[in-house]
């Protein structure tokens, strides 16, 4: 079912692209691909989406395939069940994760369970998009990260990339996928990488590991992690922005951590995840979500109930904290380098 | 800097306070029922105006209600759909075999054959009329009570029950609430019992239609209880802004379980009138004249098929019977009210119909309700070889995991590990 990438794919035609390039790529080369891909959603039509994930992509392919919506996701969800129950492949664009709740009852009780319910007669293979996460000054409303409220049901799938490589092959692989997909894309991140250090110049993705993006079709399988970095010393299981603090905050703890961006939550590489642990016995989860209840519960559950006796000190957590995404603090609810810091030294004090 | 409204001296302090109005039904039970505040204007009346007509055109319609069969059973006016004879009977009968399976099934329930049923008695002129006037591969996008439409369509008596015991031969392998159906060759879709969602995804579906240059049409049914959810906004909506060719119908039959139509605004205006709010043609109709609705639907899917775009209809019903097998209506509203329904009984007005028309007698349609209560005597005999509820003929137990996704992730398949032992410890002599 998963297709690998070809080997020559090293050698295929690359150029440098940004997130928001190789997404707008990924939704192009499979607008060409397959007549039954349609991308709807507010101002994706002639605009191009508020974010240009979507430029372009009305001219080249004619406005019944690429058209805005009404302000209304609990519609633009049901209509792309709809569609997808009528055979075609719907990219829906929901302009922020934060405005994904009126469309929550179709997600949930609708395109998650069409296949269970109908015995296979009808499935929602729909890949929403959206953007997620803060970092931009977007306050409690154009900031957060809902991804575990999706991880928890089941039927869906929740994919988060974190660089522009991954975001389009992932994406690929996603508007492929039979089952609905939600598709959240770190917007801190789509222009560069993300350090966590808010106060130093941000820097764009040229040049950097994950932005050479090969031209033409390529797929990264759902539930494969990628080991960022290789270590001994300790796990770090991050996703979206925080993969890239992450990074930095151990690079400059000078610790030898071995890195693991999860790219898909559900599936999830649980694999990747135990045999890091096993060799390193010592496990830092890090997301940008609220803490009680996120994902990083979950995982941290994981890893106590499969890794146990490879423990040398207690999992910990690090994440937002639980309160809205708070405009002028915005770094203060953050989990920067600060406080990833903190949990690395009491896991690394032994 | 402003100072802001001066506060004092508005009459407001003469005021009563204010009074919240909460919607009381006219009656309740051991009352006794008068409909004389019911406008129900004679058949044959109002105008048919063409089908690609301005939307505005139809909406004195809304206010209205557009009827065929008179009190002297004959049929009259522009909305007369001059059916013949044959189809006229078959409508019938469909209807009747309807009615016969609510009623077994309901006693099916009753006797622990399953656990839930719901019936559609009163309300059958609507399913079989629309099922009889939409093409046969036009998608519906069915509520819970649109079984008619899967018995029209010919869907087999036999898979309903399947599914209705949940047992090991039931096509949905025993996942969903007995009569939440999906038939998807018989362009049924796959009921949710989460409402109202179904309105959009049929908007969607006739927009893809419409997309592909396809020539087929998609319809929807919600209660008016549900149009008061948002997705009946989001599916007007977004049938509005983009012409798609769905027909989307409101079933008056004026409960929700224990709300009166009252709660989904009823006491304002009709449901038809809100079409012209999103600017469509509306219609509204007695639902209990499957003429009338045969018209309506039939005019709608011209217009939808002619690209001239969505109609919304409302059908005037009754739900003689109680919500579900799980409530009691004695508990909450008068029984005269059935009794007394102005509108009649779909199935009587129909086989009055044709008995004046010369086309049918009472013996013929006595002889048809042995038959048909024959008919589903044999599916339900059929079905329950396959099991009923509870009693183990329930498809393996791995089934259960299947189908979350198309393919079985690790963790699932280590709960099904887990349910297969659970089961070992329960049950050790246990055979799949």
């Amino acid at each position: 079912m998963i297709e690998e990438n070809p080997v020559s794919l090293h050698d295929a035609p690359s150029r440098s692209m940004n997130m928001i390039e190789a997404i707008n790529d990924a939704l192009d080369i499979m607008m060409a691909r397959d007549p039954d891909v349609v991308i709807m959603g507010e101002d994706v039509g002639y605009f191009g989406g508020v974010f240009r994930a979507t430029a372009g992509l009305q001219k080249k392919f004619g406005k019944n395939r690429v058209f805005d919506t009404p302000i209304n996701e609990c519609g633009i969800i049901g209509a792309a069940v709809g569609m997808a129950a009528y055979g075609l492949r719907p990219v829906p664009e929901i302009q922020f994760a934060d405005y994904i709740y009126p469309g929550l009852d179709q997600l949930v009780s609708e395109a998650a369970r069409l296949r269970y319910r109908s015995a296979g007669e009808f499935v929602a293979q729909i890949t929403v998009r959206s953007p997620f996460g803060g970092g931009i000054f977007g306050g409690q409303t154009h900031s957060q990260s809902p991804e575990a409220l999706f991880t928890h049901v089941a039927g869906l799938k929740t994919v988060i990339p974190a660089t522009p490589y991954d975001a389009k092959g992932l994406l690929i692989a996603a508007i492929e996928d039979n089952d609905p997909v939600i598709f959240f894309e770190p917007k801190r991140i789509y222009n560069g990488p993300f350090d966590g250090y808010y106060d130093r110049p941000s820097r764009p993705w040229k040049g950097l590991p994950g932005s050479q993006v090969p031209e033409g079709y390529y797929k990264v399988p759902l539930g494969k992690a990628r080991v960022v970095r290789e270590g001994a010393a300790l796990t770090v299981v991050t996703y979206g922005t925080m993969v890239h603090v992450a990074e930095a905050v151990l690079a400059e703890k000078g610790v030898d951590a071995e890195i693991i961006d999860l790219r898909s939550l559900v599936p999830l590489d649980i694999d990747t995840v135990e045999k890091s642990v096993e060799k390193t016995g010592k496990c830092l989860v890090i997301h940008e979500a609220t803490r009680t209840s996120g994902f990083g519960a979950e995982l941290v559950t994981l890893v106590q109930e499969r890794c146990f006796y490879h423990l040398e000190a207690p999992v910990e957590r690090v994440t937002g904290f639980d309160t809205p995404y708070p405009h002028s603090l915005e770094w203060a609810y953050f989990p920067g380098p600060v406080r990833i810091g903190e949990a690395v030294d009491r896991l690394m004090k032994d | 800097m402003a100072e802001g409204p001066v506060r004092t001296g508005k009459p407001r302090g003469n005021l009563p306070p204010l009074d919240l109005y909460v919607p009381e039904p006219r009656y309740r039970p051991g009352d006794t029922v008068d409909y004389s505040h019911l406008q129900i204007p004679e058949p044959g009346l109002l105008a048919r105006p063409d089908e690609a007509c301005e939307a505005s055109e139809t909406w004195p319609l809304t206010l209205d209600m557009v009827r065929v069969l008179g009190d002297d059973d004959r049929a009259v006016g522009p909305w007369n759909p001059h059916l013949d004879p044959e189809t006229l009977r078959r409508m019938l009968a469909t209807m009747a075999l309807t009615r016969a399976f609510d009623d077994r099934m309901y006693r099916g329930q009753r006797q622990g054959k399953t656990s839930f049923y719901m019936k559609s008695t009163g309300e059958e002129a609507i399913s079989i009329a629309c099922a009889h006037a939409l093409a046969a591969d036009d998608m519906v996008f069915p509520s819970y009570r649109q079984q008619g439409i899967l018995i029209a369509r010919g869907y087999p008596l036999e898979e309903m029950i399947n599914q209705i015991y949940s047992n090991r031969a039931d096509r949905l392998k025993g996942r969903q609430l007995p009569i939440m159906y999906s038939a998807k060759d018989y362009g049924f879709f796959t009921i949710s019992g989460n409402l109202a969602t179904q309105f959009p995804q049929a908007v969607g579906w006739a927009m893809a239609s419409a997309i592909k240059g396809d020539t087929r049409i998609a319809t929807s049914f919600v209660g008016e209880g549900s149009s008061a959810e948002g997705d009946f906004h989001a599916a007007m909506t977004f049938a509005a802004v983009y012409n798609a060719p769905v027909v989307l119908n409101v079933v008056n039959n004026q409960w929700a379980i224990s709300s009166f139509s009252g709660f989904a605004g009823a006491e304002r205006t009709t449901f038809a009138a809100r079409a012209a709010g999103y600017g469509i043609a509306g219609l509204r109709v007695d639902g209990n004249d499957i003429l009338a609705v045969y018209a309506a639907m039939e005019w709608a899917a011209n217009r939808a098929r002619a690209n001239k775009g969505p109609t919304l209809i409302e059908h005037f019903t009754y739900r003689a019977e109680g919500h579900s097998t799980s409530d009691d209506p004695s508990a909450y509203r008068s029984a005269r009210e059935a009794e007394d329904w102005p509108l009649g009984d779909p199935i009587m007005r129909l086989k009055k119909h044709l008995i004046a028309l010369g086309e049918w007698s009472e013996e013929q349609h006595e002889a048809m309700d042995r038959e048909l209560a024959e008919q589903v005597k044999a599916a339900t005999k059929e079905a329950e070889k396959n099991g009923i509820l509870g009693h183990g003929l329930h498809h393996p137990f791995h089934t259960m995991f299947e189908d979350v996704f198309e393919e079985l992730p690790w963790h699932l398949q280590e709960q099904a590990e887990q349910a297969i032992r659970e089961r070992q410890t329960k049950w050790p002599e246990w055979k799949e």
